[in-house]
């Protein structure tokens, strides 16, 4: 398998000292594993690999299990995000409404596929199990903004607005 | 905190409001998205404006139910609501039914075409055969208010039975409402209590199951969203009944909102001494704390959440143990779902005789579903049980849109099944579902149409249980894989008999083998499928051809039907 | 901590129709070995924690529906187990078949040949031929330990090597990657084995490793003789039991 792009954050970073406070606020307890990775993706937008031996360090828990819990949940991801991003709800809902048009035509206009990122960066397109808003099928997830009703007519000329204005 | 205070909050926010109309607008998840917040805002800004703010408040609620027509907005004591209003029309209401109590009918909140929508909207369709028990003060109360959560009642429970009843009185309050655990499997919530409280001398935890995996579920996130004090009470009073002092909610990370609202909650509470140490002035001693998963289905399972808050991965162990005996850090632990812990408060107040005496006999009390898919309402409804599927889909649902045909409602999820036209008639409880071929779950039913096809159905549960195994055990791990392979297989038309054949096998086994709920559950959409709708099947396997148009058949099987 | 008084004295089971006499606390597939009644187990190991994952140690028990695995399932007085049943038999064949499905087990060409678990009980429960597709996924070898060599193709995740690592030898080197099908046994941050700060070379994984997966390096075709029972004799003469 194809090992995650890795990119570093230098821990000269103001960021990381915050993560080591969130650290030792839970006692360095070993429990708090899950949560501190939620603080540091958080902040970071993904897990820096660098970050997560600190946090293997700091917590006492071995490099193995560690990254044994990063890949076992989905909400983790090793890579940095697009500027922009668009999830696309999959639950059944959206899914008996037409959700997977909907990734099929943004995958068409931005040549991205699930999971990934534009070359340029400026694009992420992912997929969510169900966002629970069912009753907006099928929803689509914006930079945190969740888009009703979507339909694969319109979806670009939504995305194209907002690679366009200024973040 | 003393009931003298208690009393004092209740009665000073109700004096507040006091002959007072109140404007609700729904600040869901829904209705955010379609615009609510910017109509809260029009709204407030316009009644100050108009200088009605002595006479009215505007709040923003939680999910009001209606999701398909938001954003909503809901004036009290008329119980009347507007439906997709713009911040524009908030001010024609503001204008006529605020200052002049003038109703402004064409915005109001309308179930059926044709008909006059009634100006008090509990007479409407989708309202008239709701029972509100879980979802009483949602909708009605601000959820980041716990002064607002007091004068309806809120943390009465809490004080009644710390005051007057012994932990086992408790639970036989509980075991005499009949109530069963709302998190799918329907295990009697008071036996599960009392086997918790059976150990004594021992550190003890109550964790609430808030990870909503289904796809198609969103009636907790709708209650966390809503009402979160009612589910810190209702934790509270189990960790009272079962002697613990501390409690954890277990949150998706997916629900920001709800996990927002909890924290303010529980912030509140420990101000008012509702949580922490001594509550009400008395020994006991009770603190929640929130756990956010990271995107695990399974973590649902309890065994496999428990790992999760333990910060391990979310894999599933054989029962028995169970948690009851061996939980958190070995611990006994309670594990209950979201809305069993809101049945509570209202359980204790009105006692568990009155409790039970709606719903049938062994399914005691109401249900809250999440209605999505085809059909012309979705949102969040609340039914008493025994009510038939009929009469949620076709009345309060308001039957499908588009003049298609019904053809299936999908209950429980990825670990439930799918029930045809001929079985709409069954009453809503454990049982009878069960003996459909799939469960009551936790609450999503996803309606389906004639343009869905059910072979593709089952593979799309299929693919979301494939995914979610945690990869433990092994039939769950390579049964799964296989299944969807060969069901993959079917829907491209490629699919022999000697396929479904050993789709048939396989099913039943991995059901019989696997370890944990998932793997037991994951051949249900399959086989229910199986079971109704056959003749699907057949066609994609004999006649290369998929009845509802929604499967792409594979050119080659399509040459090969050409030649034959 | 118990609620009910925990009884003592000896307990009376029944497996397959005769009864025998167990300790409090026992499983029943400890009466089952002592008592010489075989039923299969692929990711037991004497020694280190039961995770009850193989699901072939499957056994039915009177007045439960669900089938309960052996490994993780306390006696209880008077319970009635069948171990060998009809039922339990084909179970048992069709877990054989998914795991051979699974990777890539080609016995013939496998250092584990004749000396393998998988293989054994593949011959015990009479599994003779698969009728799932192959999965092949992609898989690699590590061969940069200087003295061992892990093969994922040859893995059937028994976590056995996770486990004894962890809790005999305390390095904690393996875990396991991702989650369902995919996922993988990895070493440390999924690194190279042979970069491995946390692996000490003391080989106890390869010993308990039921398949081909892990193996010597001076190993060929055919001639890796495990030994998990020297995982079981360490821990027992530590006197502590998963």
């Amino acid at each position: 398998m194809s090992q995650a792009q890795v990119v570093d954050v230098p821990e000269s970073d103001p960021r990381v000292k915050q993560m080591l406070k969130v650290i030792k606020n839970y006692q360095k307890r070993p429990d708090a594993l899950v949560q501190v990775l939620h603080a540091v993706q958080d902040t970071f937008g993904y897990l820096p690999m660098n970050l997560i031996r600190v946090v293997s360090k700091e917590l006492h828990i071995p490099p193995s299990r560690v990254f044994g819990v990063v890949t076992f949940y989905y909400y983790f991801s090793l890579k940095p995000k697009g500027e922009h991003n668009c999830l696309v709800c999959t639950g059944t809902a959206c899914y008996v409404k037409g959700a997977q048009k909907i990734i099929d035509q943004i995958s068409a206009s931005f040549g991205v596929k699930d999971g990934q990122t534009t070359p340029d960066n400026k694009l992420g397109l992912q997929t969510a199990r169900c966002i629970g808003c069912c009753g907006l099928a099928p929803a689509v997830v914006l930079d945190n903004e969740i888009l009703p009703r979507t339909d694969p007519a319109q979806i670009t000329g939504l995305i194209n607005a907002r690679l366009g204005a200024k973040k | 905190m003393n009931l003298a205070k208690l009393n004092d909050i209740a009665a000073a926010t109700k004096e507040k409001c006091k002959n007072k109309k109140r404007v609700c607008v729904c600040a869901g998840a829904a209705c955010i998205s379609s615009g609510a917040i910017q109509t809260l805002d029009s709204m407030k800004k316009i009644v100050k404006e108009k200088g009605l703010d002595k006479t009215v408040d505007v709040i923003p609620v939680g999910c009001i139910g209606a999701c398909h027509q938001g954003p909503l907005v809901k004036i009290l004591p008329d119980e009347t609501i507007y439906q997709k209003i713009t911040p524009a029309e908030a001010a024609l209401i503001a204008e006529k039914h605020l200052a002049k109590n003038e109703v402004v009918k064409s915005l109001l909140f309308a179930t059926g075409a044709g008909k006059e929508s009634p100006v008090n909207s509990n007479e409407t369709d989708f309202f008239k055969k709701q029972r509100k028990v879980v979802l009483e003060t949602c909708g009605n109360i601000n959820p980041e208010s716990i002064e607002d959560y007091i004068a309806v009642g809120g943390y009465q429970a809490l004080y009644n039975i710390l005051s007057t009843l012994s932990q086992e009185e408790v639970i036989a309050e509980v075991k005499a409402g009949g109530l069963r655990g709302r998190g799918g499997a329907g295990f009697p919530t008071g036996l599960k209590w009392e086997m918790v409280h059976r150990y004594i001398n021992s550190t003890k935890y109550v964790v609430c199951n808030g990870d909503e995996g289904d796809p198609g579920a969103f009636m907790d996130r709708s209650v966390l969203e809503g009402d979160p004090h009612r589910i810190l009470e209702g934790m509270a009073i189990a960790g009272y009944a079962v002697g613990a002092q501390k409690g954890y909610i277990y949150v998706r990370a997916e629900y920001p909102l709800a996990i927002k609202r909890l924290e303010t909650a529980i912030k509140q509470a420990r101000v008012q001494g509702l949580l922490g140490d001594k509550i009400f002035e008395t020994d006991f001693n009770f603190d929640i704390e929130i756990r956010i998963g990271a995107g695990a289905f399974v973590c649902g399972e309890e065994t496999a959440l428990l790992a999760s808050i333990e910060g391990k991965r979310g894999t599933p162990r054989p029962r028995p143990p169970y948690p009851a005996e061996s939980g958190l850090w070995g611990k006994p632990t309670l594990i209950n779902n979201v809305e069993t812990f809101a049945n509570i408060p209202k359980l204790i107040l009105i006692g568990g005789k009155e409790f039970a005496s709606v719903g049938t006999q062994k399914s005691a009390g109401t249900k809250v579903f999440a209605l999505a898919g085809k059909i012309m309402n979705t949102g969040l409804v609340e039914v008493p049980m025994g009510i038939t599927l009929r009469e949620i889909i076709f009345e309060i649902g308001g039957g499908i849109p588009g003049g298609k045909k019904f053809k299936a409602a999908q209950t429980g999820g990825p670990s439930g099944g799918c029930i045809p036209e001929s079985h709409l008639d069954t009453p809503v409880d454990y049982e009878s579902l069960g003996a459909l071929g799939t469960i009551m779950g936790s609450g999503g039913m996803i309606i389906m149409d004639e343009t869905s096809c059910m072979v593709d159905v089952a593979r799309y549960f299929m693919d979301f249980c494939m995914n979610e195994s945690c990869g433990k055990c092994v039939p769950c791990r390579v049964g799964t894989k296989q299944m969807f392979d060969l069901l993959n297989k079917i829907c491209t038309g490629q699919g022999s008999p000697a396929d479904l054949a050993l789709l048939e096998e396989l099913a039943p086994y991995v059901r019989e083998t696997s370890l944990c709920g998932l793997g037991m559950t994951a051949p249900n959409p399959l086989m229910s499928t199986l079971r109704y709708f056959r003749e699907e099947y057949m066609a994609h396997i004999n006649d290369h051809w998929c009845p509802a148009g929604v499967c792409k058949m594979e050119p080659a099987a399509q040459l090969a039907e050409a030649h034959s | 901590m118990t609620p009910l008084a925990a009884p003592t004295t000896t307990i009376l089971v029944t497996i397959d129709e005769k009864t025998y006499s167990a300790d409090p606390g026992e499983t029943i597939l400890d009466v089952c070995k002592r008592e010489g009644i075989n039923i299969p187990t692929l990711c037991f190991l004497e020694g280190v924690s039961t995770v009850g994952a193989c699901r072939l140690c499957l056994i039915e028990i009177e007045g439960t529906r669900k089938l309960l695995p052996a490994c993780a399932t306390v006696v209880a007085p008077f319970q009635k187990v069948k171990t060998n049943s009809d039922r339990l038999k084909k179970n048992r064949r069709m877990t054989l078949e998914l795991l051979f499905s699974e990777r890539n087990h080609i016995c013939s060409v496998c250092v584990a040949n004749y000396n393998c678990r998988l293989q054994d009980l593949a011959h015990e429960v009479g599994m003779d031929h698969v009728r799932f597709p192959y999965l092949f996924p992609d898989c690699n070898v590590d061969g940069t330990n200087k003295i061992y060599n892990i093969d994922h193709n040859r893995c059937i995740m028994c976590t056995k090597c996770v486990r004894t690592c962890d809790e005999v030898e305390g390095a904690h080197t393996w875990d396991v990657r991702g989650r369902g099908f995919e996922s993988r046994i990895i070493a440390d941050f999924d690194e190279a084995w042979g970069t491995s700060p946390t692996c000490t070379l003391c080989g106890k994984c390869v010993s308990v490793c039921p398949t081909g997966a892990l193996w010597h390096k001076q190993s060929v075709q055919n001639n890796m003789k495990k030994s998990p029972e020297m995982v079981s004799e360490l821990t027992a003469k530590r006197g502590r039991k998963g």
